[in-house]
């Protein structure tokens, strides 16, 4: 640890990585390519980079004439405009078809920070995991957003994947290796489970040594793959521990709790708490401010961990 | 320059896929006539002269490439892979229907020659753009044709889109307006004014051609300048008339998206020179 790189950067870095490997990979952006650090590979591979202006509509739609050509297009810009202001061209061209688009959003979440809550997306999950056949990737650091990147790649149909803006802790080293559709085991313990996606891992793991020192051992669960939801995984975490807190930094409407609590009540009901955004927009802020005005601070996982064990128990 | 006997053949075509357009709808009970009558000679030309494709092999790479992206207008697409032999003719009284591979919008995932699904609109023409785009990165010389609807212009992403064609000069990309003058609600100039369709594109940067959209010389005069033209893209746009070959539809804006009576559907066939 120590090490602070945003997802966003592993992007721009994987992208370098999959031209080389696979001479079908183009990159779309839309005025953000300084932000989406898309730069580099626009600079080295010029003809593969289309610059598509502050169109994010057309942007999308293009990205799924491309793809139907045998292209594996990478369309980048923030999250709030990927899947808000491009909707109905990720649903109905890119996702009806099944196309092998691959939208990369950054800028996702509160951590955006001064841009305040316009720029600041926290329905962006909810939006992409209502399309039939869509996967969702969310990595939790640099390392995980380079692999996810690179498998994305060699996935067929679209793929949504979120970043962030902000320099993050890195948390896994060169060797792990996460595969689509597989959560994660981080810790172990009995108390309850965190199941954490994206930024909130790191945060999850600070809670999990802090409940240690109070005498409670939890499990962690990193779901970088939000769809399709490793259901076997919840489910053991659901009988393994009995109480689950979700953590994410998105809405807890339509996000990973509650992609977790459809599976949880389907098959293991147990007391469930959720972090993440409660229906309010963001604001500007420091990244660190809007945190812990969001109740997204260790200390609220904290907390969380030990409402659902009293639940648990009760 | 088409020939007699290509007349001739092109015409039979068209006659062949208004009648195929009446029976569906009717059988249907419910989808788009106007529009799909309005531009059948564009896809009489375009799948029995102009495109290179094969209904043995709907995804061979190297084929041209066509996008309906006024989707409503689906039974004329379906029509046209069904006469070119995409899939058998008797499944065209399947359209709308459960488990039909005619949907009642394009879908490329169930429809052999449907190159991208469509109905939400005003989408054709970027995806128009991103096949225009690979063939260009893939050095192959393959064309992308898009149709749009009038009406369909009043979506803002089709400027979007234009400027993107424009943009990327994109001149193995032909597209067409079927400028009928009609939409759902009533006439364009009504619902709200184009005001100057082939200005806008000049403005925009195409080469605009206007043409009769039912002629199939002025089709092919304009299809061959399009291919001519270098370094930009090409605009056709046919002046039609909504629900062209069968009298009592034409221009008719309550004949979008009502299907025929099994009565009227009769009349109409025997205006087009069927039996039944």
């Amino acid at each position: 640890m120590g090490e602070r790189i945003a997802t966003r950067d592993a992007y721009g870095n994987a992208l370098l990585k999959l031209a080389e490997i696979n001479p079908n990979v183009v990159v779309l952006d839309a005025d953000l390519s300084k932000s989406t650090k898309t730069t580099a590979f626009s600079k080295k591979y010029p003809e593969r980079f289309f610059q598509m202006g502050i169109a994010e509509a057309d942007m999308m739609a293009t990205a799924g004439g491309l793809a139907t050509a045998g292209k594996i297009p990478f369309a980048s810009t923030f999250a709030i405009f990927a899947t808000g202001r491009a909707y109905d061209q990720v649903r109905n061209t890119i996702g009806y078809s099944a196309l092998n688009v691959k939208i990369a959003a950054t800028h996702a979440g509160i951590t955006v920070g001064d841009d305040g809550g316009s720029h600041q997306s926290i329905e962006d999950i909810a939006l992409m995991r209502v399309i039939p056949g869509m996967t969702i990737l969310n990595p939790a650091d640099a390392a995980e957003t380079e692999k996810l990147v690179l498998a994305a790649a060699e996935h067929e149909g679209p793929v949504y994947i979120r970043l962030g803006r902000e320099p993050m802790p890195v948390v896994f080293g060169e060797d792990y290796k996460p595969e689509i559709g597989k959560a994660v085991r981080l810790r172990e313990g009995n108390g309850a489970t965190i199941i954490a996606t994206g930024i909130m891992v790191e945060r999850a793991l600070i809670a999990a040594d802090i409940l240690n020192q109070k005498g409670i051992t939890v499990r962690v669960v990193n779901v970088h793959t939000i769809k399709p939801l490793d259901a076997a995984e919840v489910i053991k975490a659901a009988w393994d521990t009995g109480a689950i807190v979700t953590a994410e930094e998105h809405s807890i409407i339509g996000g990973l709790g509650s992609a977790v609590a459809e599976v949880v009540v389907q098959n293991r009901p147990v007391p469930m708490e959720f972090i993440g955004i409660k229906d309010r927009f963001g604001q500007s802020g420091k990244p660190s401010e809007l945190l812990t005005e969001y109740g997204m601070d260790p200390e609220h996982i904290v907390a969380a961990v030990e409402k659902v064990i009293g639940r648990k128990n009760s | 320059m088409l020939n007699q006997e290509q007349l001739h053949e092109l015409t039979e075509r068209a006659r062949q896929m208004r009648g195929h357009i009446i029976r569906m709808l009717t059988a249907a009970k419910s989808g788009h006539p106007g529009g799909s009558l309005s531009s059948v000679e564009l896809l009489a030309y375009l799948y029995f002269h102009k495109m290179n494709i094969d209904p043995s092999n709907p995804k061979m790479p190297d084929r041209d490439r066509f996008v309906l992206s006024k989707g409503h207008a689906a039974p004329v697409l379906y029509a046209a892979l069904a006469e070119r032999g995409f899939f058998d003719k008797s499944l065209l009284g399947s359209l709308r229907k459960f488990k039909s591979i005619i949907q009642g919008h394009p879908d490329m995932k169930k429809t052999p020659g449907v190159d991208i699904s469509s109905g939400s609109l005003g989408q054709g023409l970027s995806v128009g753009n991103g096949m225009a785009l690979a063939a260009k990165l893939d050095k192959k010389n393959y064309r992308v044709y898009v149709l749009m609807g009038d009406g369909e212009l009043e979506e803002g992403q089709v400027w979007e889109a234009a400027m993107t064609s424009v943009h990327y000069k994109l001149d193995n990309l032909t597209a067409f307006v079927d400028y009928n003058h009609l939409q759902i609600d009533g006439s364009i100039e009504e619902v709200k004014s184009l005001y100057d369709v082939p200005g806008r594109f000049r403005a925009f940067g195409w080469h605009v051609i206007e043409i009769d959209g039912h002629s199939f010389e002025a089709l092919d005069k304009a299809v061959a300048e399009a291919e001519a033209t270098k370094g930009r893209p090409t605009m056709v746009i046919m002046n039609t008339c909504k629900g062209k070959g069968c009298s009592f539809m034409e221009n008719q804006a309550g004949w979008h998206g009502m299907a025929p009576k099994p009565e009227e559907a009769a009349a109409a066939l025997k205006e087009l020179g069927f039996d039944a």
